[in-house]
């Protein structure tokens, strides 16, 4: 299993703080295993992607395995 | 002496402060900014919420990098998570230096970076005339520039 936690206002976008989705994925897999409002805010520039904790600089290149924690990361809130 | 945590429960910043100027023997001066949830109309609470393998590491980044740009004896960063009160601290940094203005600019450099560049989403609870709602805050511009102050 992954699991994909959601931060900010994509939690409300899943419906849920955290997802387990079936491994492997790609990033073409994640998307579409995800809820399509959810598939399309990811391919947001802004929105960041991290997996087990390190940030992907190219989003398009992960490849996530049994036992990853994925992360969908919005922009920080302002002051 | 580089104190940097997460608190999931209400704190009192004296009781912080004091211990951590002790721990500085020799210091020149302390500068110590303490931010707290502002009473702003219909907003009843605050909420952060953070991302474990990023918001603390990113924190004792912040420090380390503070560290290499100012004369420093000591660092004290502490911020919130959790559901706070209108009142409530939510942060408090602390800086002790040999001299003045290395421990108040690393406490502004410190305190631009958290506001605009830490890993924290914060909503708050609304009262409206429908009931109370929670709403996201976005990212804000002023602190994308009081962030570009640094940029140098």
């Amino acid at each position: 299993m992954i699991t994909v936690v959601l931060l900010g206002k994509l939690a409300d976008l899943a419906g849920a703080p955290a997802l387990t989705l079936s491994a492997p994925l790609d990033w073409a897999g994640l998307k579409a295993a995800l809820p399509d409002a959810l598939a399309t805010a990811i391919d947001d520039p802004r929105n960041r992607v991290a997996i087990n904790g390190a940030l992907l600089a190219d989003k398009a290149g992960l490849q996530a395995v049994e036992g990853d924690e994925i992360a969908f990361l919005p922009p920080v809130s302002g002051g | 002496m580089r104190d940097i945590r997460l608190l999931t429960q209400m704190f009192i910043p004296g009781t912080l402060i004091g211990p951590f100027t002790q721990a500085n023997p020799g210091l020149g001066g302390v500068c110590t900014f303490v931010g707290e949830v502002r009473f702003d109309d219909g907003v009843e609470a605050l909420e952060l919420t953070h991302y474990e393998p990023l918001t603390l590491p990113g924190m004792h980044d912040l420090a380390d990098r503070a560290f290499d740009r100012f004369e420093l004896m000591g660092l004290l960063m502490v911020h919130r998570v959790g559901v706070l009160r209108p009142g409530e601290p939510i942060v408090c940094v602390s800086a002790a230096a040999r001299h003045r203005r290395d421990a108040i600019d690393a406490v502004d450099f410190c305190m631009d970076h958290l506001k605009s560049a830490a890993w924290f989403w914060k909503r708050e609870k609304r009262a409206n005339p429908n009931g109370r709602e929670w709403h996201w805050i976005e990212p804000r511009a002023d602190d994308t520039r009081d962030l570009a102050r640094w940029q140098s």
